[in-house]
């Protein structure tokens, strides 16, 4: 029964084929064939799971060889899936999150006439994450990687009639299409230098080949890392993707996508692990991101830009974490899990929110709405300890590993991660404290209740588990059940106990909650945002400015070179062949005239073969 | 059989001419006529597909008689993997085409009679070329599709027709004539070897002097380079695209094109090896130069058949670059890709030919929120844009990852740039679907209706092979190979191994600079 493995893939597959191609008559259910695809992919994704556990360690991992894609001289690629430890857990996530995500919106997109298409791109998305993270081979995973972006595409894009979101969604994908240069190369080198493109097989001999190959693989497969995962540089799309309907920001722009840079990182630890160079420039591109992420957090009214701040400076520590070798890879997958909770967590109360508020998404328009949405806020509160790491909750103890981790490999990139702690609970503090306390800042027509139960539920199963997420850790079960993927773990011995590390931790983040609760929760919050403000804040209100160096170094020079060979091409290059042809086309066009057009053109062209056959004859028989 | 199949739409155009002409019935009828022959041409296709022995692969279904004998030429025919490929993709865009002109709209009172008849010649004259394995056969063939290409364009299509058959028939009677050139002297070398002969077998069989071979590969490269098209002899195409109607766009860039990369590699490769290896870096720079520069023209389009027509110049870049980086995975890669660019670019300007025809003008921004009033038309447009932009999951994907990773292995800097292409093939892609169909409903783009049921009839069929060839490439691959693997054998620089362990390929060990 374990050779099922596709079946995951299958149902939510299916369930996009159906809805895409049923008619109008399913309108009335296709929200809940798709709910219930992504839910037996769940259920099945369970089973396999504990299967996969009844098992010896070394025997963790299902292969499931579907058929060969294609194979031409030396190039083969099999469609195969892997089911082991860290695509199990994965599974587990998607599958569970996104099945939530699925009932919650069947309430958030109740009002859409174009509900079921709704439904159909989100299962869409499911079966290429699916493949993604189940990939046996590089250009499979390629498949998913590219399936997922034509999803968030189709997703962000949803409500296309708004010209920003159609920008939006371009952007996305075109960003995204920029590191999949990087992918494409790296799959290019792979198959140069070993043959084959198949995950375990590349990892298994990156070893023996020269470092440079290591150290170019590690960088172009990071490339694509940071246009998936929205780090520094590639990271300018994913603030205008919040453009898409809340449930996909959640699932896709928070929970599973955004993170799939992570896994690639991850599953190829072996890349990694070969190159230093390549490991040091995944720890210093989560780092920056991490910082530039949190500090965009700090400067958005807009309550969802906030998040996507707080979601790149997340994945920012996860990529820092991977960048650390066999000692982060476990911590890496562990706060990606914690952060798909309590990030989906808080995203869907977002949506909560905006769906009290008529979907107003400016948080100087909100306040006090603690009382009118208990449940919300409730979940959403606990959603907030967990991103800040309150002791006891699951952000506290995946965070803390990866400082802990941090901090044993440089004291300065630890630092800069600590300060990343502080800074994280007081963005999250001025977001809760402008949204739910201080006053009522609401505009008139706006009415805010709490959402129905089809939403409510989706919200406590994931606060749920955004408080028990750190059970993982428990006996150090993850480290341990990852090990047969990513290799054994060396504890480093710090010069301080890790308590003393957790305490500092606490004690930062405490003094991040004091500014923010005396900025904006002691005090009134302006009806508007300040105009008289500092460059900093300036700065962070245009996400650092990202948008405008692209726009000046690559869109602009870009669209005028098109422009300009364009004109060329036809007022230029054309001149020659107008030159020349023209004389000729003239000529023709008064042949036609008299009616034999045709016919003399030949003759015409004849006589010049002639010519030309003479000469050639003669340089043939010289 | 070949000349059965070859045959068969020849007689059919015959006998939609001979149909009476006039009012709406005859014309129906005739519309009839032509589209049931290109189905039994279709039916005789499949018939061959499936009597063809992939397992010994090489030349089948072959016929050789004696044509003109002083000149050594026959009436020779035969397939290998390479020209069933393309001789299945004519028979299966020829119907698609037809169905999807029923209703265009002709210039002036001519007759819908002509119009299909010309169509069925152009596929009868295509499926010869493909067949040919005799050089003299294959040139009067090749001149021949010039005759329904600049009538199809010059009687039947839009503004600025008559210029746009001009400048296409001069341009490619230039080409022609060089080759003829080239033709002429192979009989000459052929006969100084002994019997004259034209017989591809006979050609490579030859020994020919170094500089010959050069001069005379020349001749029937720079022909097949303007077919093509490869930069700078494309200038050609943008105009007749513009001016062709979508249907007469399909045929001239889907199959008559490929001629040109067919060309290369059955005359070329096969004929003239050693001048193949020689002209090879200059081509592939050329190729690279095609991708970059056909890419940039057409996110500078604003016409949308001429953007369509320059992504093909992108495309026809990929193919030339695989053929011509001389490995397995590459030239297999090329011919898949030369089948796929067909089926992606016919559903391109089928789609576009539609909007175009009802919104009357075809500057993008002409258009804006199409979407909302005809989604199924925008969801053929995304997924046939998808495919143009190499999306995983669509046909064009596998075909052109073959082509960059076979590349790869000869030159890095050029497989590089090539990639490039993938960044602007999303943006000329998604920037023109987000012009024309997201957004505000635009008044003035109110007019376009959604398809009709022949439409997603005509359109239906690309899709599902753009998709299903996207996951199950490989029954066609396990045609192609074989003969893939004959040429790259042939052409004798052979795959270079995987590198395990060692330093990456370096630069300057690849073939070039003989």
């Amino acid at each position: 029964m374990f050779d099922y493995v596709w079946l995951l893939v299958a149902f939510p597959a299916a369930g996009a084929a159906l809805l895409l191609t049923w008619g109008k008559e399913s309108d009335r259910f296709g929200h809940l064939i798709a709910t219930v695809a992504s839910a037996l992919s769940f259920v099945w994704g369970l089973v396999l799971f504990i299967g996969l556990l009844g098992r010896d360690g070394d025997d963790r991992s299902i292969t499931d060889s579907l058929f060969t894609w294609f194979s031409s001289g030396a190039f083969h690629v099999e469609m195969s899936l892997v089911f082991d430890p860290l695509s199990a857990l994965f599974v587990l996530l998607i599958t569970g999150v996104g099945t939530l995500i699925h009932v919650y919106s069947i309430g958030y997109m109740e009002h859409d006439e174009r509900r079921r298409r709704f439904f159909a791109f989100l299962n869409l998305f499911i079966a290429a994450m699916l493949t993604l993270v189940l990939a046996g081979d590089y250009l499979v995973l390629f498949l998913g990687w590219e399936g997922v972006g034509l999803a968030s595409y189709l997703l962000i894009g949803f409500w296309q009639h708004k010209p920003s979101a159609a920008a939006a969604a371009k952007k996305a994908f075109v960003v995204n299409r920029v590191g999949d240069l990087g992918m494409a190369l790296a799959l290019m080198l792979m198959f140069a230098q070993f043959g084959t493109t198949s995950i375990q097989l590349v990892n298994d001999s990156v070893g023996s080949a020269s470092a440079g190959v290591a150290t170019a693989l590690g960088l172009l497969l990071l490339l694509g890392a940071c246009g998936k995962s929205a780090q520094v540089p590639l990271q300018s799309w994913l603030l205008d993707a919040m453009e898409g309907p809340t449930p996909v920001s959640a699932l896709i722009h928070a929970a599973t996508m955004v993170t799939a840079g992570v896994y690639l990182v991850v599953r190829s630890s072996g890349v990694y692990d070969a190159s230093e160079v390549a490991r040091t420039a995944v720890v210093v591109v989560g780092l920056v991101t991490l910082l530039v992420g949190a500090y965009i957090g700090c400067a958005k009214d807009d309550i969802k830009k906030a998040l996507a701040g707080s979601t790149m400076s997340q994945i920012g520590y996860m990529m820092l974490a991977a960048g650390l070798g066999p000692y982060g890879y476990a911590f890496a997958i562990f706060h990606l899990i914690t952060h798909g909770f309590f990030k989906a967590n808080m995203f869907l109360g977002a949506g909560s929110v905006m769906h009290g508020m008529n979907d107003d998404v400016d948080m100087r328009h909100y306040g006090a709405l603690r009382k009118a949405m208990p449940v919300t806020f409730a979940t959403f509160g606990l959603g907030y300890l967990a991103i800040i790491g309150f002791p006891g909750f699951s952000g506290f103890f995946s965070k803390d590993k990866i400082i802990e981790a941090a901090l044993g490999e440089n004291l300065w990139v630890g630092l800069a991660a600590l300060l990343g702690a502080g800074v994280t609970a007081f963005y999250m503090t001025r977001l809760m404290a402008m949204t739910f306390f201080g006053e009522k800042r609401w505009r008139d027509e706006v009415h805010p209740h709490e959402s129905p139960r089809v939403m409510t539920i989706p919200l406590i199963v994931l606060a749920a588990a955004s408080v028990l997420g750190g059970l993982l850790l428990l006996g150090d079960w993850i480290t341990d059940w990852l090990e047969p993927v990513v290799g054994h773990t060396e504890h480093h011995e710090l010069a301080v106990p890790p308590i003393v590390i957790s305490l500092i931790v606490t004690a930062v983040v405490a003094v991040g909650v004091a500014v923010g609760w005396f900025t904006y929760g002691a005090r009134a919050v302006d009806d508007t945002a300040p105009t008289k403000v500092s460059p900093f804040t300036r700065a962070g209100r245009a996400d650092l400015y990202g948008d405008a160096i692209n726009d000046v170094v690559v869109v602009r020079p870009t669209m005028a070179l098109a422009r300009g060979l364009e004109w060329f091409d036809r007022r230029g290059l054309d001149a020659f062949a107008v030159g020349v042809g023209s004389r000729l086309g003239e000529l023709a066009q008064g042949l036609r005239r008299s009616q034999t057009g045709y016919v003399r053109t030949y003759a015409l062209g004849i006589f010049i073969g002639a010519l030309v056959l003479t000469l050639a004859l003669m340089a043939v028989t010289f | 059989m070949l000349t059965l199949l070859a045959a068969t739409p020849l007689v059919g155009a015959l006998l939609v001419t001979l149909l009476p002409r006039g009012d709406a019935a005859a014309q129906r009828r005739a519309k009839y006529v032509a589209f049931a022959v290109s189905i039994v041409a279709l039916g005789l296709s499949l018939g061959l597909l499936a009597g063809y022995d992939v397992e010994s692969g090489g030349y089948q279904f072959t016929v050789q008689e004696d044509w003109i004998g002083q000149l050594g030429a026959h009436y020779a025919l035969g397939v290998n993997g390479i020209g069933l490929t393309l001789i299945l993709l004519t028979s299966i865009l020829t119907p698609i085409v037809i169905l999807a002109s029923f209703n265009d709209v002709l210039p002036g009172r001519r007759s819908a009679n002509s119009y299909f008849a010309w169509m069925l010649v152009l596929e009868g004259l295509a499926l010869g070329v493909f067949a040919a394995t005799d050089v003299f056969l294959f040139y009067v063939l090749f001149e021949a599709t010039l005759v329904p290409i600049y009538f199809l364009i010059g009687s039947y299509g839009g503004e600025g027709r008559q210029r746009a058959a001009v400048k296409f028939f001069i341009y490619n009677l230039l080409g022609g004539l060089l080759m003829l050139a080239s033709v002429v002297g192979l009989y000459v070398v052929s006969r100084d070897a002994g019997e004259p002969s034209y017989l591809l077998s006979d050609l490579m069989a030859l020994d020919i002097d170094g500089t010959t071979e050069k001069l005379l590969f020349v001749g029937f490269f720079a022909a097949f380079a303007i077919k093509a098209p490869l930069w700078p002899l494309h200038t050609w195409l943008p105009d007749a695209a513009k001016s062709a109607t979508p249907g007469t766009s399909v045929l001239m860039v889907s199959v008559i094109d490929k001629v040109g990369t067919f060309g290369m590699i059955r005359w070329c490769l096969e004929i003239f090896p050693n001048a193949s290896e020689w002209a090879s870096p200059v081509v592939m720079v050329l190729a690279v130069i095609s991708i970059v520069y056909g890419a940039l023209a057409a996110i500078g389009s604003d016409d949308i058949r001429r953007l369509i027509a320059y992504t093909s110049v992108s495309h026809f870049g990929f193919i030339i670059l695989g053929i011509f980086a001389f490995t397995t995975t590459s030239t297999a890669g090329s011919v898949l890709y030369m089948f796929n660019h067909g089926l992606s670019t016919a559903a391109l300007f089928l789609v576009t030919g539609v909007m175009i025809a009802r919104r009357g003008s075809a500057s993008i921004g002409a258009f804006g929120g199409v979407q909302k009033i005809a989604p199924v038309l925008s969801g053929v447009l995304l997924v046939a844009g998808l495919s143009s932009l190499s999306l995983p999951g669509l046909a064009p994907f596998v075909s052109e990852f073959m082509v960059l990773a076979g590349t790869f292995t000869r030159s890095i800097p050029l497989a590089t740039i090539a990639t490039l292409g993938i960044v602007l093939a999303a943006l000329y892609i998604l920037i023109m679907y987000q012009r024309t169909m997201t957004g505000p409903l635009q008044p003035q783009s109110a007019v376009v209706t959604d398809l009709d049921a022949r439409e997603v009839g005509a359109l239906a069929p690309t899709l599902v092979l753009i998709i299903g060839l996207g996951f199950f490439p490989q029954p066609l691959l396990d045609v192609i190979n074989p003969a893939a693997d004959r040429v790259v054998e042939r052409v004798g620089v052979g795959d270079p191994p995987p590198e395990t362990g060692v330093a990456p390929p370096s630069d300057d060990d690849h073939e070039g600079g003989h």
